[in-house]
């Protein structure tokens, strides 16, 4: 019997180890206990999870793959193929905030490439602590310097993400990569080891003994012993990888493989039992045979390494010196290192010794699944109750502070650090409510947004999972897109509390009601769990990834007032509610009250009208109105245009000034249109019975606000887009 | 007119190998090769381009290990014989590894990578590359780099200007050189520069990111169209 410490350390319970004794017929060897530690891990197995993933809608008539592979795959027309998927890199990234997020990025952009598409675009959905905390502003710096110092090399373009900042997230970052490829919908790769005999090959960089245990790692809380785990993680070399892509695609295109994996958690170990597992076939493999950079590495460090930048490939025997000429070119070694064998077991062989021999079944699919136990969190009963709040006193000063939370504050000084115009198809720039991406020589072009606000999951998870689908589908509304499918990053505390099993469940349910709504299909994603360090839990943070198609590249919209003269329209309803709103957050420093509400009809028939709008060229801005509220959408309407034109509003709905300026309910577009296309536009509106208001006109250098006749705001633009401008770089400013 | 002949050479790592492919072929309609760094052949091009990229990973210094590359050889000949040499971005920092143009690039000043939209104002309208300026002198083109702080000693810098080698500075979007406009602390806000004899440009903006209206800008377009109808017309500029 192994001893209890030894299963401790691999966070294997007891009752699962005897399982693996019953699966394999023989107490597992260390080697062997390694492997099984690290499929059966929460981020390899997904345990805790499955059993509610299960309510997420996967299916519809344009889904290609849906969860379970690398990647996703969207039908996107014309024979193309949209391969996406988000995936966290949280553990990583605090540890080691540079090489953490770039490998994040690293990984993610093989989970695209492995399955034959060419990498188009990446996003990041980046949670960090408050800048004023010196630690919060080494990590912020050290995350984005990584992504971009990955992104750049690669030759991917980032396109977009979004950035919050709370308290929660001051010892435990997040980073979330999102990546889009796209193929050829008659050329997808997929991880199998088919064909008894045929030649396993092992490419890219050489093992090391980094990363070993990365996947157990990212499946508990962090204590004290941080620095004691910096060697946990990987480092990345771009370089290599950029290579890797341009040799796996050519070796794609001219078909002369079978199956291809990355190598990413659990490196070897996954890779070669995956493969078998997909083709119902087994592996053998020769450790000898493996280019190691390291000296004396035994057979359980090698098959646990992470070291970056490899992949495992099954060719054809007649293909193998082509596979083998290609790789040479691109100066990359490609080894044979084993066969692919019809015993369904994954052997291992060591300095001539069988040091691995065990069903792969057992090792992929049979890890016991939990259904953990569930319990509305105590925090909730006082969180959600709102004591009353005196209004502002004065409101020009409330909205340039509220300007200034590094949450609303403008983005740039992250997104121009990334190469986000590299591939040439950037049509709509960072900073929009979605980027557009063009395809060379098509009409029709990608929309992509993520989103996901975890003050609202914190009050209430469900009612967050529903806003989170509906606000990325809104944002894609605001540039003329329609939603085509969703990959979503799952980040959460210690599941093995009931109270954050409750928050997860609810989320959930909240996401998979938005998505049947919408109507778009779940093809994929990643569970974090275990963000917590030191017993103090991340708010839920559920990330949405969702794609959309634009029927007409050249009828895209963007954000920013365009002409002087130009009719400003309210699409949907403002709302009494204040709850859960940054306003409340950073200027009242109170996390609290119910978050918005949402008709989920309703938020559906406001994208249409948005939609219908942009397609018939009736718009020349549109915005959603989300953190900060309609103030906040107002102005950064009026900074985000070429002129900086300002704009004059008349509100006259009975709520009381503050919430009506920063509270953030549903299902709301600000649009601007010409006074002619008024009529149309009202037209569009009524016939899909969603409410729309005309609230001022566009011009002039201030920003002029009236309620009920009485003037509220009167702020000069370029002002307080200088406040808004300067938010985030003037913390990094006084270093 | 028949169609001129355009190689874009790839290294490893180049990743704007293929944006400059496109806009040549797509855009401008020439007949256009890759060039790939380990052969010993330029494929009869009327025109070399460098594309931008991380060549080599820019491991030890921008440009530094294509330098050897062996197709760089035949490129030094070809330049050396009045052949159009065009590097952009990475392709600059290779052809000041090479010596085909005087300086060298430190980091950024502010030492973060830089992806933007940039003013450039035009210096030099009697160069192969720019010869095709009507009136509008200042551009609007992006750029994206990490090592763009162009730097030379002060009689390096002296030899440039006596010379008129200097093509592109950084300006505002009135064409003021300032010091606010020098995104990168470039000495004398220099974007681009042509050796003495003016075939050979390096520009550390991207115009092939600037060709296309859809994508924000086309004043890129007026320094392929230079260069393409320099070619059709055989120019001289000395």
């Amino acid at each position: 019997m192994i001893h209890k410490k030894i299963l401790e350390e691999h966070k294997l319970t007891e009752e699962e180890y005897e399982r693996i004794v019953e699966l394999i017929g023989k107490e597992p060897n260390i080697t062997e206990l390694g492997i099984f530690s690290l499929m059966w891990s929460e981020h390899c197995s997904y345990k805790s999870s499955k059993a509610h993933l299960q309510k997420l809608p996967v299916t519809g008539e344009n889904v290609i793959q849906g969860p379970g592979e690398n990647a996703g795959i969207i039908d996107i027309g014309e024979g193309l193929a949209a391969v996406f998927k988000i995936e966290s890199h949280n553990h990583p990234s605090f540890i080691e905030p540079y090489q953490g997020a770039a490998t994040g990025v690293g990984g993610i952009l093989r989970d695209i490439f492995t399955m034959g598409a060419r990498p188009i675009a990446l996003m990041d959905a980046l949670r960090f602590g408050p800048l004023s905390l010196p630690k919060n502003k080494t990590i912020t710096e050290g995350i984005i310097s990584g992504i971009a110092g990955y992104g750049n090399c690669m030759g991917v373009p980032t396109v977009g993400g979004d950035v919050y900042f709370n308290e929660c997230y001051s010892l435990n970052p997040l980073v979330n990569a999102f990546c889009l490829g796209i193929c050829e919908k008659d050329k997808i790769f997929y991880a199998k080891a088919e064909g008894e005999g045929n030649p396993v090959l092992y490419v890219g960089s050489k093992t090391g003994r980094d990363g070993i245990h990365g996947a157990t790692m990212a499946s508990a809380e962090f204590g004290e012993d941080l620095e004691e785990k910096r060697p946990n993680v990987q480092v990345g070399d771009p370089f290599k990888e950029k290579l890797l892509l341009e040799a796996c695609l050519e070796v794609m295109n001219k078909n002369l493989i079978i199956g291809i994996q990355d190598m990413g958690a659990a490196g070897l170990t996954c890779s070669t039992t995956e493969m078998a597992s997909n083709a119902k076939s087994g592996i053998e493999i020769n450790l000898d045979l493996i280019p190691q950079r390291e000296e004396g590495m035994t057979p359980y460090e090698i098959m646990l390494s992470e070291s970056q930048e490899r992949m495992l490939l099954v060719a054809k025997k007649e293909t193998v010196k082509e596979v083998q000429e290609i790789y040479a070119k691109w100066d990359l070694d490609a080894v044979i290192v084993g066969q692919v064998t019809s015993d369904q077991r994954l052997k291992v062989i060591f300095e001539g010794i069988t040091v691995v021999d065990i069903p792969v079944q057992a090792v992929v699919d049979m890890c016991p699944l939990y259904h953990r136990e569930s319990k509305v969190p105590a925090y909730l009963e006082s969180q959600t109750k709102l004591d009353p709040i005196p209004p502002p006193e004065d409101y020009n000063g409330t909205l340039k502070k509220l300007l200034s939370s590094p949450t609303i504050a403008d983005k740039q000084w992250v997104f121009r650090q990334y190469d986000h115009m590299v591939q040439i198809n950037t049509a709509l720039l960072p900073g929009a409510d979605a980027s557009v991406l063009r395809l060379k020589n098509k009409k029709f072009a990608l929309a992509m947004t993520l989103d996901g606000n975890s003050l609202y999951t914190y009050l209430d998870p469900k009612t967050g999972g529903k806003i989170a689908v509906a606000e990325a589908c809104r944002n894609l509304a605001c540039v003329g897109a329609h939603p085509v499918g969703v990959t979503n990053c799952l980040n959460f505390g210690n599941p093995e509390k009931p109270e954050i099993m409750w928050q997860f469940q609810e989320a959930i349910e909240g996401i998979a009601a938005a998505c049947r709504t919408f109507n778009i299909p779940v093809t994929g994603g990643n569970v974090s769990f275990y963000n917590e360090t030191e017993g103090l839990s991340i708010h839920p943070t559920p990330v949405l990834g969702i794609v959309g198609l634009l029927r007409d590249v050249d009828k895209s919209c963007s954000p920013g007032f365009k002409n002087t003269g130009d009719v400003i329209f309210l699409i949907g309803k403002n709302k009494d509610e204040i709850g859960g709103s940054e306003y409340l957050k950073f200027i009242w420093d109170m996390e609290k009250g119910q978050p918005p509400q949402i008709d989920l009809q309703t938020e559906k028939q406001v994208h249409k009208v948005c939609i219908e709008a942009i397609a018939k060229g009736l718009l020349h801005s549109a915005h959603d109105i989300s953190e900060g509220g309609l103030a906040v959408c107002i102005a950064e309407c009026a900074f985000l245009g070429d002129n900086r034109l300002g704009c004059t509003l008349h509100l006259k709905d009975r709520i009381r000034s503050d919430a009506l300026l920063f509270g953030e309910s549903q299902s709301r577009i600000i649009v601007t249109a010409k006074p002619e296309n008024k009529d149309a536009l009202v037209k569009i509106a009524q016939g899909q019975n969603v409410p729309i208001e005309e609230i001022g006109t566009t011009g002039g250098k201030n920003m002029t606000v009236y309620h009920n006749q009485k003037k509220i705001i009167d702020l000069p633009v370029q002002k307080s887009y200088t406040t808004w401008k300067q938010a985030i770089p003037d913390h990094f400013k006084a270093r | 007119m028949s169609k001129l002949r355009f190689g874009v050479v790839v290294f490893p790592g180049s990743n704007c190998d293929h944006d400059t492919f496109h806009v040549l072929r797509n855009v401008y309609g020439q007949d256009t090769f890759y060039l790939w760094h380990k052969d010993h052949d330029l494929n009869n091009a009327d025109c070399i381009i460098l594309p931008g990229g991380f060549s080599y990973g820019d491991y030890l210094r921008s440009g530094a290990i294509a330098k050897f590359s062996p197709l760089m050889k035949e490129l030094q000949e070809f330049a050396h014989g009045g052949g159009l040499v065009l590097g952009i971005c990475n392709g600059f920092q290779v052809l000041l590894e090479l010596g085909l143009l005087p300086g060298a690039m430190l980091r950024n000043k502010n030492l973060k990578f830089l992806c933007e939209h940039v003013h450039l104002k035009m210096e030099n309208d009697q160069t192969p590359f720019t010869n095709q300026w009507q009136e509008n002198r200042v551009l609007r083109i992006p750029i994206a780099h990490f090592d763009g702080n162009y730097y030379a000693s002060s009689d390096t810098i002296e030899e440039i200007k006596t010379n008129d080698q200097i093509v592109f500075r950084y300006a505002d979007r009135e064409g003021r050189i300032t010091e606010e406009a020098n995104v990168n602390g470039s000495v004398e806000n220099i974007a681009g520069l042509v050796n003495k004899q003016r075939n050979v440009l390096g520009m550390m903006p991207h115009p092939e990111r600037a060709s296309e209206s859809l994508l924000g800008s086309n004043d890129g377009q007026a320094i392929f169209k230079s260069i393409i109808h320099h070619l059709t017309h055989s120019l001289n500029y000395s």
